[in-house]
């Protein structure tokens, strides 16, 4: 039997591409759920927010509530959903059992990671657009700093998709991964300003807000559009860049020793 | 040429539980191997170390010369598992998964048609498009075994691959393995149906508790049980108490309750003994039956009865 592996290692891009593609394909083939259905909650926020605080409220000078509410729901929809798509996809194939077909393929830990990644980041994005597309079809949102809302857009996508490859690791059952959910994910999201600016917040809130990554993702993404927010751009690119290369840099660390993964 | 497969000084712990104790193998290339024990032998967990899903609490492993652990890459490769349990991606159908596996070992469309002939070989070109989650249990144990051949490793590991399946199947399924052993495939499985692997292993290791406890070729091992057996059926009388020494133990099914009666013969010879007795006894015999020793009864008397 000749057995030639060096003819595999010219395809070895088409390994992690497939795992890619097939990450994508498990979201769209659903997408009723994984994208129109936080669309509709996000709209859902955005009617009735707007509805009660338009008149009351004006963050910014010149920046209406309903146009300051929705950065802060496209980013939260796409945290959410990339913190989704890495989790539920890994935590079923564990339940499940079919997690083997990866294990027993030759994909390096990194090439995993970012297969997951890259999907994360794509569900977020696609997410996160939509809700932009049909928020326009009420509202004028200007465009500032383009550059900065793609990135951020990436680099909070690419954080919870790496968050969630570690809770996906770490949780057995599906009510552990539901926990992470509602006690790290959703109070971290919702005490990051996505419905107010943290100036209204007592000086102690303040203070503990900026401990809250997904703060500095919000008041920078939204800088984008308004050229306007909490604290510097800068400052708020840096922290998420660091936080995002902190996770990753866990998450590879974990997937190569094993944990959990492989006994 | 190097072995398909070489263990050497394997253990495993799990906890306090010493699964696996000292296991040393070497499975040749192009060799049909039965792995056989009884359950909680150590199996799957052999099995599973050679694929990577457990690492090794100390030995050494290696697939086509490759080891599992530092090599796992070309290792991988060259290892085809069908895993014990039976486990699907309900997400997508027979094909796309097929598809989906072979790309993991950077392998693309040029493989479509080796995935058409393990699905044509396997009989599930009917249910190729049929989404994972509505094959019947025997279907996905196929689609199962197809997909641990996706990217045609030299080295297939088979844990069980008939359990719960049908006569056709398993006909279908040991043809196509026949094939591809003739190919030059190496061929390892496990089964707890020993007829499987006298007809079909040329090598047969059996496990308890952890070790091995005997290695050789299927004829060797048939060879070691010189003894045939004779089986009476005697209606209603009792077997006289001279013959009650030969009587083969319960275990191995001595006496049944239909009233049959099986002995264990050291020589043919001893046959005109058992008449004579039977005779002496006025016992009618109703059938009377000279069985081989088979793989089962070298089983158990290695093994014994838990
Ligand atoms: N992940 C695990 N954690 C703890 N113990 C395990 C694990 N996997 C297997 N064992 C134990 O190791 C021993 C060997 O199990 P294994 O599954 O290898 O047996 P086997 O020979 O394949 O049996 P069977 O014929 O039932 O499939 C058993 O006592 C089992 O309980
Ligand atoms: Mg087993």
């Amino acid at each position: 039997m000749s057995f030639n592996f060096r003819r595999f290692q010219l395809n070895s891009l088409r390994a992690p591409w497939t795992l890619f593609k097939k990450e994508l394909l498990r979201f769209w083939r659903v997408s009723f759920q994984t994208v129109a259905a936080p669309v509709m909650t996000a709209l859902l926020y955005l009617l009735i927010f707007s509805h009660v605080l338009e008149a009351h409220v004006q963050v910014y000078p010149g920046v209406g509530y309903t146009a300051f509410l929705i950065p802060g729901l496209m980013m939260m929809s796409l945290l959410q959903n990339a913190f989704a798509n890495s989790s539920s996809s890994l935590i079923q194939s564990k339940v499940m059992g079919n997690i083997v077909f990866l294990l027993l393929t030759p994909l390096s830990y990194l090439e995993l990671f970012l297969a997951f990644l890259a999907a994360s980041i794509i569900r977020g994005l696609v997410v996160g657009l939509s809700i932009y597309l049909v928020a326009m079809l009420f509202i004028d949102l200007p465009i500032t700093h383009p550059w900065l809302i793609l990135a951020f857009a990436v680099l909070g996508s690419g954080l919870l998709g790496a968050f969630g490859v570690i809770a996906g690791i770490w949780a057995e059952k599906f009510d552990q991964m539901a926990a992470f959910q509602n006690f790290i994910i959703m109070p971290l999201t919702f005490l990051s300003g996505v419905f107010y600016s943290i100036h209204s917040l007592p000086p102690f809130w303040q203070q503990v807000s900026h401990l809250n990554p997904f703060f500095y993702m919000i008041d920078g993404f939204r800088y984008g559009f308004f050229g306007k927010g909490d604290i510097a751009p800068e400052i708020s690119l840096s922290v998420v860049a660091i936080s995002f290369f902190t996770i990753s840099w866990l998450t590879l660390s974990l997937l190569k020793s094993g944990y959990k993964l492989r006994g | 040429m190097t072995p398909a497969i070489k263990i050497e000084q394997l253990h495993k712990h799990f906890g306090d539980l010493h699964a696996l104790k000292g296991i040393d193998l070497t499975i040749e290339q192009g060799e049909f191997f039965a792995l056989l024990g009884p359950n909680g032998a150590g199996k799957s967990t052999l099995i599973n170390l050679l694929a990577g899903l457990l690492r090794p609490t100390q030995g050494k492993l290696a697939v086509m010369g490759f080891d599992v652990n530092r090599q796992y890459q070309q290792a991988r490769h060259a290892l085809g598992v069908v895993p014990q349990e039976l486990v699907f991606d309900p997400f997508f159908n027979v094909r796309e998964m097929l598809r989906f596996q072979a790309g993991y070992f950077g392998r693309g469309r040029e493989n479509d048609a080796w995935i058409d002939e393990v699905i044509e070989c396997l009989g599930l070109t009917d249910k190729a498009h049929t989404n994972m989650r509505r094959l019947s249990g025997g279907m996905k144990r196929r689609a199962l075994i197809a997909q641990a051949l996706a990217h045609k490793p030299p080295v297939l590991v088979l844990d069980e691959p008939t359990a719960g399946v049908d006569v056709e199947l398993r006909q279908l399924l040991w043809e196509f393995i026949k094939r591809l052993n003739r190919e030059g495939h190496t061929i390892i499985l496990t089964t707890h149906y020993l007829e499987e692997a006298e007809t079909l292993c040329s090598r047969i290791a059996m496990m308890k508790q952890g070790e091995i406890v005997a290695l050789d070729s299927t004829q060797n091992l048939l060879n070691r049980l010189p003894e045939k057996k004779l089986r009476l059926k005697l209606g209603a009388a009792t077997l006289p108490a001279s013959l009650k020494p030969l009587l083969l133990s319960q275990g191995r099914g001595g006496i049944q309750e239909s009233g049959e009666y099986t002995l264990a013969l050291a020589e043919v010879t001893q046959i005109e003994f058992i008449l004579a007795e039977l005779r002496n006894a006025q016992i009618k015999v109703e059938d009377i039956q000279l069985i081989e020793a088979d793989l089962e009864d070298v089983f158990v008397d290695l093994i014994g009865h838990a």
